[in-house]
């Protein structure tokens, strides 16, 4: 119909015009569906996707094909039936996957709260691809790798300074790995001293899941605690609790309600009187760079996420990095080799008998302390201080944003400020709807934005927990609120809408009962070859 | 003049001060400090932290970084045969360019839905991890082979009920630490003497070993010395016997041409994928991996995530998430099988590109390459007078020892020597494995060259002269 209109003509109100309309509230967002093949239904025989260096014939000429003459129990009797791909295919595959994810890069990413989602600086991923550090060797001679060897001493210090603890170790993998660490020095300090009834460690509910796991693996037996009416850790549960038996406290503050405990240092010092350690897992420490330290409140050992609070990307769920500080008293306990300075050279110092050993092949994630190096060295100690200001900011305006939504709340500490991060409940919503928090997330897919539940058990109902960090702009934590709200009236208003999402994301509702029944799970394809598809003809041949 | 330090820093948007006045106006806080009232006074630091003064330009931050980097001699610049659990080999530009992808490098624990790519990437990575080693289950990484091990001993534990573990005395001593660190509480590792005329595992030692209290028997292959275990089949036979379980400690670079562990009887299947397209990065680069045949009893003794291939409410359309996640410590704590976390899943997805990229014929023809220059410089270097190759009627892949204990010199100071003529020689072990003497372990894999393993042979020459 428009086409009839003459030039210079108003469109009408149904047609395109100038100027053109304010963007709706939410964005209209659809992710990119590829509707991408497995890559082995991708392989065509033959194809190649890169060139491995052929034998020289002069090598040849000398030794033969040595693969060959391996005896027949040890040598591979087909090739390995991996897909067959020219070069662009690969390419072309991957940088499909690569548009159904979203990253931090894409998505106002305050909703995986816990996780510190804060932006990665692109300098810093430039350093850590240098070759000059991508490509050293961990056993290079010394004089060859000073100035790596070099940010991991000063990297170790600003830790130090940071925590208020004496040494640091960089080997853990990540957090998970560093609350391993700090469980096995605590285990090597109480065995020092014959101390071996200890066989008990206290956490909180709202500390991380690794916290009772490590401390379970290493032997221990763990009593949980669980918040008091107002949602602080409860002392005197923890009065209750230690006893000669306790070995540690493993503790996070703020938890992940985030609300800082007051009383953190009676819960220190209740432990030490029980002669047990007091180990802070700093997971939640972004909201508290330059404002508290872990051994100015008493603690014995720290930790914290480099990936988290320290910019180095997530990558998919790592390689992060994992930092671990302890006292003086406890440093002969920590991971060796060492990394130490003598005013003029920088070495490794690995004769240190009272280690507990390594936690990881050589000396740590290097790409990423490199990174973490090198933000910090971007803001220094006021900087610093205004990252955790303006992350606690940011997060006491989102919360009063979203509080406005119908159905949502935050359990505990009514009326009280927050730290970094908010464990919310849609509780509400969920009983006057039938829409659960999980779900809501899965709209939140539609609209371009991550979202993410808690760790379980949830303690609080239909959890959500957001950290806006300090990365996000007021108008970016808007556009998340805006985002919340119009999913909370669309779960008011036509719940069973909610329920059929996500509508606009990379797939569509996610059957998830077979991946819990053995007959029908797959974690690879030969497996669902295998279970699911008729065997191949020209295979049975 | 611009006052410097009132520059909002580029990192934090709502650093703008007018920004910031109104965001706390809409809160109804007069100050930040009234969101740290909870944080006790007698905690609270009075003075700014004692750190350097920041780089706030990018332009400033690049120069001082540069500048340490420029104290780094990458192994580019020179010709290293260093291995010993970190390996040299090419990285296909393509793994660089997938692994460097935003989409992937900046997401973290998405969801099936706005993250799909990611979980879809690591299906196919367990997926092709699964061909190399023949065995349906694989792993989303762990943080790094030693990891992997010791949870497969760990597994073996659970799986039996015993509490022995058996390894062999040959593996590096950074990895027996690690293993001790981690089983301790539950299991007992017994090292099982190798051959000193082979490197291969003692059979009779094993035999003398192995009892009803043996959970499982690790066996590396090839082990830490390079040589192949010709009787791996022999040895899982063994441990089978006495109810155990057979762990195959493997280098999936060697997989192109030796038989995949479960062929010769492994039951779980474990080691690092670094050497799949990921840089060698000062030792940063790892990644863990554990495989096992689809039987629920050893599914569901797995620690790590394991993604599933699962339908959608659209024919035709894949969906993933995780299989039996209540096994997991994410799920029920510290009831769960160890733990999980964050750990090394880009590294999957690179290692899955890698193996996508090669195919079939490129990994056959990588061992092949590989076993032939190995072989090469084996031979070589045997010719250099006073230098013995001690186990070189054994089979290698990618790395083998050589004993310089009749040339009158220690490994450190020949070391030293090729330094200066641009060369990295192998690890030193004689402190590590002193009864091999003054002994090295040289690396070399598809990145050196004939020419460069000639030029091994002559210098090392030059410096024993």
């Amino acid at each position: 119909m428009t086409t009839s209109a003459t030039p210079g003509e108003a469109r009408s109100a149904s047609g395109p015009a100038l100027p053109i309309g304010p963007k709706p509230i939410p964005r209209r967002f659809h992710q990119a569906r590829w509707d991408e093949p497995i890559i082995f239904e991708l392989s065509t025989p033959g194809a190649r996707g890169v060139l491995p260096p052929a034998t020289e014939p002069g090598i040849t000429a000398l030794v033969g094909d040595p693969a060959a003459a391996l005896p027949a129990g040890v040598r591979r009797s087909a090739p390995p039936a991996l897909p067959e791909l020219s070069q662009l295919h690969v390419v072309r595959h991957y940088t499909r996957l690569s548009q159904e994810n979203l990253g931090a890069d894409l998505n106002i990413d305050v909703g995986q709260g816990t996780c510190t989602m804060k932006y990665s600086p692109k300098v810093n991923d430039r350093f850590a691809r240098d070759p000059r550090i991508a490509d050293l060797h961990p056993l290079q001679d010394l004089s060859t790798v000073q100035g790596v060897l070099e940010i991991a001493w000063r990297l170790e210090r600003l830790l130090a300074e940071i925590s208020g603890m004496d040494r640091v170790t960089l080997q853990p993998g990540a957090g998970s790995a560093a609350i391993w660490t700090n469980v096995s020095m605590i285990r090597a300090y109480h065995a020092s001293r014959g101390d071996t009834a200890r066989d008990e460690v206290v956490t909180t509910i709202f500390s991380h899941p690794s916290n009772a796991a490590c401390a379970k693996v290493a032997g221990y037996k763990v009593i949980t605690l669980y918040p008091d009416a107002d949602g602080y850790p409860d002392l005197d549960a923890l009065r209750a609790a230690v006893s000669d038996r306790t070995a540690a406290l493993l503790i996070t503050n703020p938890e992940d309600t985030g609300i800082f405990n007051p009383r953190i240092e009676d819960f220190v010092r209740v432990v030490h009187e029980a002669g047990g350690l007091a180990c802070y897992d700093q997971a939640n420490a972004n909201g508290l760079l330059g404002v508290t330290r872990a051994r100015d409140a008493g603690f014995d050992l720290c930790h914290f996420n480099l990936h988290k609070t320290f910019s180095t990307p997530h990558a998919c769920g790592g390689p992060g990095a994992g930092a671990c500080g302890v006292t003086s008293e406890l440093a002969r306990f920590l991971p060796r080799p060492t990394v130490e300075f003598d005013g003029s050279a920088y070495r490794l110092d690995d004769d240190r008998p009272e280690s507990i050993g390594k936690v990881r092949p050589w000396y740590g994630v290097v790409p990423n302390l490199v990174r973490a190096y090198a933000w910090i060295m971007s803001l220094g100690a006021e900087g610093l201080r205004e990252v955790a200001e303006i992350a606690v900011l940011n997060n006491n305006y989102l919360m009063q944003r979203v509080l406005e939504i119908r159905g949502l709340s935050a359990p505990f500490a009514a009326g009280k400020r927050r730290i970094e991060q908010v464990r919310y409940s849609w509780d509400e919503m969920t009983r006057e709807t039938g829409v659960h928090s999980e779900e809501v997330g899965f709209r939140a897919a539609d609209f371009g934005a991550h979202y993410w539940t808690s760790h379980h058990p949830f303690v609080v109902p239909e959890p959500m927990t957001l950290e806006p960090t300090e990365s996000y702009s007021r108008a970016d934590l808007d556009e998340y609120a805006a985002i919340l709200r119009t999913i909370a009236a669309e779960a008011y208003a036509d719940p069973a809408f909610v329920h059929g999402a996500p509508y606009q994301s990379t797939i569509h509702r996610i059957d998830h009962e077979p991946l819990d029944d053995p007959e029908r799970w797959a974690v690879t394809w030969r497996a669902y070859r295998r279970k699911h598809l008729a065997p191949d003809p020209a295979e049975a041949t | 003049m611009t006052d410097q330090q009132a520059r909002p820093h580029p990192y934090i948007p709502n650093a703008v001060p007018e920004v910031k006045a109104a965001m706390l106006r809409a809160v109804g806080a007069a100050s930040i400090d009234e969101f740290y009232a909870d944080v006790p006074p007698s905690l609270r630091l009075t003075a700014p932290l004692h750190l350097p003064e920041p780089f706030r330009s990018e332009a400033e931050l690049v120069r001082h970084v540069e500048g340490l980097l420029r104290r780094n001699t990458s192994t580019r610049d020179v010709l290293s045969f260093l291995g010993a659990g970190c390996y040299p080999h090419h990285v296909p530009a393509v793994c660089d360019e997938v692994a460097g992808r935003s989409e992937f490098l900046t997401a973290y624990a998405g969801e099936p839905y706005e993250d799909h790519g990611r979980f879809q990437a690591l299906f196919e990575y367990e997926s092709m991890m699964g061909e190399l080693l023949e065995m349906d289950v694989v792993n989303v990484p762990v943080y790094d082979g030693f990891q992997a091990s010791s949870t497969a001993l760990r597994m073996a534990g659970r799986l039996t009920g015993r509490r022995r573990v058996l390894v062999p005395a040959s593996m590096s001593r950074d990895k027996r630490s690690r293993i001790l660190d981690y089983v301790r509480p539950d299991l007992d590792v017994e090292e099982v003497a190798f051959e000193p005329a082979t490197g291969l595992l003692d059979l009779a030692a094993l035999g003398r070993a192995l009892g009803d209290d043996v959970a499982g028997v690790l066996v590396e292959n090839p082990g830490y010395l390079g040589v192949v275990e010709a009787r791996a089949a022999q040895i899982a036979s063994m441990a089978h016997a006495a109810g155990a379980l057979a762990i195959g400690d493997v280098d999936p670079s060697t997989l192109g041409v030796l038989a995949p562990p479960a062929a010769w009887g492994a039951d779980l299947a474990c080691g690092d994928i670094q050497p799949l397209g990921i840089h060698q990065q000062f030792g940063g680069g790892n990644g863990g991996f554990i495989a096992s045949h689809d039987d629920p009893r050893v599914v569901m003794e797995f620690p790590s995530r394991l993604f599933g291939i699962a339908p959608t409410a659209v024919p035709g359309e894949y969906g993933f998430g995780d299989v039996a996640y209540e096994r997991t410590s994410f799920a029920v704590r510290e009831e769960g099988k160890e733990w999980v976390g964050t750990a090394a899943a880009l590294w999957g997805i690179t290692a899955g590109v890698y193996l996508a990229l090669m195919g079939p014929r490129g990994m056959q023809e990588l061992g092949e390459t590989m076993m032939a220059r190995t072989r090469y410089a084996m031979t070589l270097l045997a010719a250099v007078p006073g230098v013995r190759v001690p186990f070189s009627g054994q089979h290698h892949v990618k790395e083998f020892v050589v004993d310089l204990s009749a040339t009158g010199q220690t490994v450190a100071a020949v070391s030293r020597g090729l330094l200066e003529r641009g060369i990295f020689f192998g690890k030193d072990l004689s402190t590590e494995h002193p009864v091999l003497g003054q002994a090295a372990l040289v690396c070399v894999t598809e990145v050196h060259a004939q020419a460069d393993i000639d030029r091994l042979a002559d210098e090392l020459r030059e410096v024993l002269r």
